[in-house]
């Protein structure tokens, strides 16, 4: 960021009330935990979690999707989502490296939201506004407050609170409705491979949604060490960490997020990859033992180094290390044995496929 | 039986010339939840301040320094499937080691808990 000055969400007070470890995240002065990291991970998988994410970026664009030029800034099409509907991918720069993985919702017809990370908000809105011809193109971040109620319990919680009309909410699909005397949108999206919503609504109404959720004894805050734990077990990815501008979506093994259909900046050098094959690749892994492997860790193969670890935790649902990092693509089988280094840790890991853990509740 | 404090936030106490060695509280609660604990090998001998074992938690890896010499006689087993007692009991179920304590006069190198729970407030 630009702009060193750390920026605080509504809910700042709340957290520091609740005695909440705070630490600065993308910019933003964060709740990385409240009772403990294990406990609310573990609130998360069986009951329902609440995270305060108003710190990620929100754009507002208005205009023709295709004329003005939106269609062709994302590695996925934006034209092709259905009003009600929203969709996952990548803003690449020219040499098809990660600029920021986003999510695009579908407003109307000449409506969409785009929501980003924050750490990589400004830069974002800046590249986008330079890529579309015309429409118009508002940064609503400080506007829009953002909750995330994650966990197999959060839709009856939802629906108790604020009406049936949750309940029907099918994954990667949002309604508008009125929550607290305003408009909100209610999507079935996460981060944690439960079921789960993200809500969006006024900055200023978003203590009072705080309030409301926390006041449902079924719910309990869960800051960004948890998340972390959460969408590291289910295999997602966290910019900054496991993507960035040095890695593309064919290195990152996220090709399923880019449609080679349509034309997208960054295209011509991700095809060009596409045929002379990745000099690295992601792999996931499964640690022998309760050691974690962290991120910049390295990883060996036969005593030689092979790579680094991007991404790595305990994870409490499997109860062994797990990580995620590059390597050769020789490497990258499920089943090669790794070794992960650092000083005097070692520690022996095998090759797995995602995610690690299956039996969230994200489809129920 | 009298405890004694490390600048690493390592507490021994003696008896019988056993020195029973583990985390003080304030660490426990520092790293947060405790996922793993390496211990030392049985019949290791080390010096005062030499890396006894590491400990892991969600946050962090940190080696254990030890807080006196000695011979390592025990380990506390249960830390292999349960490193969460250190964070419910640091300075007793959570022990991680007993050392036959080589040198009782290293004990004036360390604090005691008035002095460590002093040195805590200057942090």
């Amino acid at each position: 960021m630009k702009d060193e000055q750390v920026h605080k969400t509504p809910l700042n007070e709340k957290h520091r009330a609740l005695h909440a470890l705070m630490a600065p995240f993308g910019g933003w002065d964060m709740p990385i935990q409240y009772e403990g990291i294990i406990a609310e991970h573990s609130w998360c998988r069986n009951k329902a979690a609440l995270f305060d994410i108003c710190h990620m970026g929100e754009f507002l664009f208005q205009g023709d999707i295709e004329a003005d030029g939106l269609e062709g800034v994302f590695t996925f099409s934006v034209k092709t989502i259905p009003v009600g509907r929203s969709r996952y991918g990548f803003l690449l720069n020219e040499k098809a490296g990660i600029i920021d993985d986003l999510i695009v919702f579908r407003l109307a017809e000449d409506k969409a939201m785009i929501v980003v990370n924050a750490a990589t908000a400004e830069n974002d809105f800046a590249v986008i506004q330079n890529r579309v011809k015309a429409g118009s193109l508002k940064n609503i971040t400080c506007s829009t407050g953002k909750l995330d109620l994650q966990g197999p319990l959060s839709r009856e919680v939802l629906v108790s609170a604020f009406g049936p009309e949750i309940a029907a909410i099918p994954y990667f699909k949002f309604i508008t409705m009125n929550i607290l005397g305003c408009e909100a949108i209610v999507s079935r999206t996460g981060y944690t491979g439960e079921l789960g919503y993200e809500i969006f609504l006024s900055a200023e109404k978003v203590s009072e949604l705080w309030d409301r959720l926390l006041q449902d004894e079924r719910v309990r805050p869960a800051g960004l060490g948890a998340r972390d734990v959460l969408r590291l077990e289910v295999g997602y990815s966290l910019y900054g960490s496991d993507i960035d501008e040095s890695t593309t979506p064919l290195d990152a093994g996220l090709e399923a997020f880019v449609n080679f259909d349509k034309t997208f900046v960054g295209k011509d050098a991700l095809l060009r990859q596409k045929e002379q094959g990745t000099n690295r690749r992601k792999v996931a892994f499964k640690v022998a033992g309760r050691r974690s492997p962290r991120h910049d860790y390295e990883i060996c193969f036969e005593g030689a180094g092979a790579g680094k670890v991007t991404s790595g935790v305990f994870s409490p649902m499997l109860g062994c290390g797990i990580g995620i990092g590059f390597v050769k693509p020789e490497l990258a089988a499920i089943g090669s044995p790794l070794t992960i280094r650092q000083e005097r840790i070692s520690m022996e890991a095998t090759v797995c496929e995602l995610p690690f853990y299956r039996g969230g509740s994200l489809r129920s | 039986m009298s405890i004694y404090f490390t600048k690493d936030h390592e507490w021994v106490k003696i008896k019988d010339g056993i020195a029973a060695v583990g985390i003080s509280e304030h660490a426990a609660h520092e790293l947060g939840d405790i996922t793993f604990v390496e211990l030392p090998q049985i019949g290791k001998t080390v010096k005062q301040f030499e890396v006894l074992g590491s400990i892991e938690s969600v946050k962090a890896a940190s080696d254990i320094f030890s807080p006196v010499s000695g011979k390592v006689t025990k380990v506390n087993e249960a830390l292999d499937a349960a490193p969460e007692i250190v964070n419910e009991s640091a300075e007793d179920a959570g022990w991680m080691a007993w050392l036959e304590l080589a040198d009782e006069a290293e004990l004036g190198n360390l604090m005691n808990k008035e002095q460590y729970e002093e040195f805590l407030k200057t942090l």
